[in-house]
């Protein structure tokens, strides 16, 4: 309760403070445990600083690349602003009736012992009782109206012809989006433009699952919104800054719901036009790994897996056809590199046990080929 | 605890074998001793529940820990969730009102005994189940064990495709029977209360705990229905070939959700109002005041009680209702902060101009008041439903409802037990084990869970068995896992307390607090027939009454 109520006074007060580099994380990162510790205050009583860092790193506000109170879209940024309206308000109400509570505890302990003595007895007031209770309904009526209009802004469809659509399924334990209309199918790591003020580009997106419920949350760029199988929803981001932002799955959908990451880049306008022209193409397959391919096509990989431009259609797992353009493999448990692409396909279960694509029980000389194979697919 | 005293007077009591007595606990219908086997029962699934929360909070000490595996992690969640709500925090209530509602209303037991004791077999055996579902739960492909599907199980993750094996029926038939056993409890509680109050006592004039205990039932039986329906309906789903929550046959996953919650909101306050009923015995008779504003406290608890009924899609904020339905949610559920705000203030208007005394049970009910103030905010927090697209599902929300459970229920509760010990053992508690116990808890709570609500503002969402280095959780979570610690040790306390005074404690006497309720008008513990002559009362302090002849609270109610 210290922490919180020290939070949201600072939070309500103060200015941002000016991004941090890559450099600062370190110096931190360096320092003894309880100096560290210091700084973590220090920092927790500035919480709103936030910046793109090099692409591919997450940018790095105080705290938490998740940290809510640091948004980056026009959605995270209105629900903190009715947030700390809440906080205010609550902080508030907590030092008046904090201070009342503590006031009559101290003042009236028992300082003597006094058998038989008893205190006047009262047994109510109606003025006081009448006070605290029209108070109270006045201050929920102001919350509910801040509240109600920022939910009737925020929950209309987008008025712009220029949003990007993205379709985004939940799977146990990953993420497929689909670009409608571009031909565009990838998993876990989404690629969205940056939305300029001036001429918004805000990003649509259609959620849905096919066979859990989940939770689409990346709390820099909004709220979450639940993906649930038969009930399609939906909502916008409009973010206004670029680079990489965090998030994962928030509502309990098996055994892997911990490892079920999400990465949302956000780019300017002519990256993501390239990358969306790259993703868009066929696979490019050389012949120098066919002893791969063959392994892919022969065993059971394709029955899951689609590589665009090959006989491998399966829907159930990750789009293939462009892995090497994503930074991480397994839905964000681990690095996209070949150590960790070979152990994945060797056995998914120690990396992320529960995971739905079984060990096919490839020979070493089988793995390495199908590793090979799939570090052509750029 | 007290066997001999409550069949037949010390003097003539043989010391009879170990079965016969036995035999007479499992064969009561006394509301007394199904009050304490409630309580008992409630407090071994408290540390088994206890040491399923340490076991979470160990795994998450520290990022990519590998204390447990991710299936075991998720059994303890459900486990934990599930046995805290329906077999310690709803029994040891239950409990408490068997005990002493008809000992506050002047009455000789429940209105239907044998009831009372079907009720808590039932729910005793429902327990039992729950936790056969470890070794009995394995079906197909040993996808079995005790259920994973989290403690409030939304569709479709508990269709057969998704969960193989008899796991989640354990789950499902074990609520589904206690939901028997409580409704069972509430019926007869209503009975008892409308219909067997001692001559003088009309519902103006019953004890709030009689009061905040008859609302309470009335919320049980109108909460438990639908959980019941629900599961009714989610055995016809993987048994008879139904579709209710079959989303892959075209049923609706959020229908279970709105079934779920239409139960689980209000079962919340189902909880707290006995929670309430405990501050508001406890707090006037340790500030030595009547409670303030008796009508006015009525009304708050039967208001909370009717809006407690349409509060519940604010569990759903994130499913995706519309504004028109989230904005109704959003009324509603700050409209309950209002009664709940007039109940704050009432206590505090108790304790202003009282004369505290500092004994264990009001140390219990002070640190709730302060509690209960944050638990509330936060709610009212969560109610903004933009703000609660952040938080929901995050360690933010578990840190709240921890607040409202541990802060609020189990911190009366524990002030409960040390206030009617001597009352129901005839012996008095060590006091300085109870200070010992206070602060601990005190400390251990506060370690966990006001830290808790950190790592959900920076977007750590709850259930997960694990987390990356780098996402600014860490120190927060060793944090929370260190207060686990504290509060262990106050439980340990505690229960040492309660078995030492039971049978070393010195005598209580009838009334030890100098207190004001009809249960400290007869012996501790009382015989089987409660009271010699059953009392006669004029007001809502039989006992100030009689203890101040020349100021009697008639002459002001």
């Amino acid at each position: 309760m210290l922490g919180f109520s020290e939070y949201v006074r600072l939070e309500a007060d103060l200015p941002c403070i000016k991004p941090h580099t890559a450099k600062a994380r370190k110096t931190m990162s360096n320092l003894p445990a309880p100096s560290r510790w210091i700084v973590a205050l220090g920092v927790a009583a500035l919480i709103c600083a936030s910046a793109p860092v090099g692409f591919g790193e997450p940018a790095v506000p105080a705290l938490s690349p998740t940290n809510m109170f640091a948004p980056a879209s026009s959605q995270a940024q209105s629900i903190l602003e009715v947030s700390n309206f809440v906080l205010i308000i609550t902080a508030c109400i907590f030092a008046v009736v904090f201070s009342l509570l503590a006031y009559a505890v101290l003042k009236f302990r028992t300082r003597r012992a006094s058998p038989g003595q008893e205190p006047a007895q009262v047994y109510g007031s109606s003025q006081l009782e009448l006070a605290w209770t029209v108070v109270p309904v006045l201050i929920v009526g102001v919350l509910f109206l801040a509240t109600a209009r920022v939910i009737a802004d925020m929950q209309q469809p987008p008025t712009t012809h220029d949003a990007i659509e993205v379709t985004v399924i939940g799977h146990q334990f990953w993420w497929e989006f689909r670009y409608p209309g571009r031909q565009v199918v990838t998993a876990n790591e989404l690629h969205i433009p940056v939305s300029d003020p001036a001429h918004p580009t805000p990003t649509f997106l259609t959620l849905l699952s096919v066979d859990t419920d989940h939770s689409f949350w990346v709390p820099r760029l909004g709220g979450k919104t639940d993906l649930i199988p038969n009930h399609p929803n939906s909502m916008s981001i409009d973010p206004h800054e670029t680079g990489l932002f965090l998030g994962q799955c928030a509502q309990y959908c098996g055994t892997q719901h911990a490892k079920m990451l999400l990465r949302v880049y956000v780019q300017t306008r002519p990256e993501f036009d390239r990358w969306i022209e790259e993703q868009s193409r066929p696979a490019q397959v050389s012949g120098t790994v066919s002893e791969g391919q063959r392994i892919f096509e022969r065993t059971a990989c394709m029955n899951c897996h689609a590589v665009a431009g090959t006989p491998a259609d399966g829907r159930f797992g990750p789009d293939l056809t462009h892995l090497m353009s994503r930074d991480t493999i397994a839905s964000g448990a681990a690095r996209n590199t070949s150590e960790s692409l070979r152990a994945w396909i060797e056995d998914p279960g120690v990396l992320k046990p529960g995971s739905k694509m079984p060990a096919m029980g490839l020979s070493d000389s089988e793995l390495n080929a199908v590793t090979r194979y799939l570090e052509t697919l750029h | 605890m007290s066997t001999e005293s409550m069949t037949l007077p010390m003097s003539d009591a043989a010391p009879r074998p170990l079965v016969e007595r036995l035999h007479e606990w499992v064969t009561t219908v006394d509301h007394k001793r199904l009050g304490i086997l409630y309580i008992l029962y409630a407090l071994v699934f408290l540390m088994v529940s206890g040491v399923e929360a340490t076991i979470m909070r160990i795994q998450l000490i520290r990022p990519n820990n590998h204390f447990v595996s991710p299936q075991v992690f998720n059994r303890m969640f459900t486990m934990h969730g599930t046995t805290m709500i329906f077999f310690v925090a709803m029994t040891v209530l239950l409990g408490f009102a068997n005990y002493l509602v008809p000992l506050m209303i002047g009455a000789r037991d429940m209105a239907y005994p044998r009831l009372n004791a079907f009720s808590f077999w039932i729910t005793a055996f429902a327990g039992l189940l729950l936790y056969f579902s470890f070794i009995g739960g394995d079906g197909l492909y040993g996808a079995g064990n005790a259920p994973d599907v989290g403690w409030f199980a939304y569709a479709p993750l508990t269709s057969l495709t998704f969960s193989r094996g008899h796991s989640t029926d354990f789950w499902i038939v074990s609520l589904l029977l206690s939901g028997f056993g409580s409704v069972g409890t509430a019926i007869n509680i209503i009975a008892t209360v409308l219909c067997m109050r001692c001559r003088g006592m009309t519902l103006g004039k019953m004890p709030l705990f009689a009061w905040l205990n008859l609302t309470m039932a009335g919320l049980l039986i109108l909460a438990v229905s639908p959980l019941t329906a629900a599961q009714v309906m989610l055995l016809i789903d993987r048994y008879l070939g139904g579709h209710f929550f079959d989303t892959q046959a075209g049923g609706s996953a959020v229908i279970w959700m709105h079934f779920f919650w239409i139960f689980g909101h209000p079962e919340v306050y189902v909880l707290v109002i006995p929670a309430f009923a405990f501050a508001s015995e406890i707090i006037p008779v340790f500030s030595r005041k009547a409670i303030f504003g008796y009508p006015v406290m009525v009304a708050a608890t039967v208001c909370i009680g009717f809006i407690s009924m349409s509060v519940w899609a604010h569990h759903m904020f994130t499913v995706g209702m519309g504004p028109a339905g989230n904005t109704f949610f959003v009324l509603s559920t700050m409209a309950i902060a209002v009664p709940t705000g007039i109940k704050i203030f009432n206590w505090l208007a108790t304790i202003w101009g009282g004369e505290i005394h500092f004994e264990t049970p009001m140390l219990f009910c002070l640190a709730f008041l302060f509690q209960f103030l944050i638990a509330g905010l936060t709610g009212v927090m969560l109610s903004v439903a933009p703000f609660d697209w952040q938080l929901s599902a995050s360690y933010f929300v578990v840190a709240h409802f921890h607040y409202v459970i541990v802060g609020g229920i189990l911190f009366t509760l524990f002030g409960a037990f040390y206030y009617w010990f001597p009352k129901m053992s005839g012996r008095m508690y060590n006091e300085k084990l109870g200070k010992v116990h206070f602060w601990l808890f005190l400390i251990g709570f506060h370690l966990t869970f006001d830290f808790m609500h950190i790592p959900g503002m920076l977007g750590m969402p709850r259930r997960i068995y694990t987390y990356e280095p780098g996402r600014g959780w860490d120190i927060w979570n060793l944090i929370v896992t260190v207060g686990v610690f504290f509060q262990a040790a106050g439980v340990l306390v505690f229960a040492g307390n309660l078995l030492w005074s039971c049978f070393r404690g010195r005598l209580a006497g009838n009334d030890p607090w100098n207190a004001w309720t009809l249960e400290w008008s007869t012996a501790s513990p009382p015989p089987a027939y409660n009271f010699a002559v059953l009392p006669e009362v004029k007001s809502r302090r039989p006992l100030w009454d009689l203890k101040h002849p020349e100021d009697p609270d008639w002459h002001y109610e």
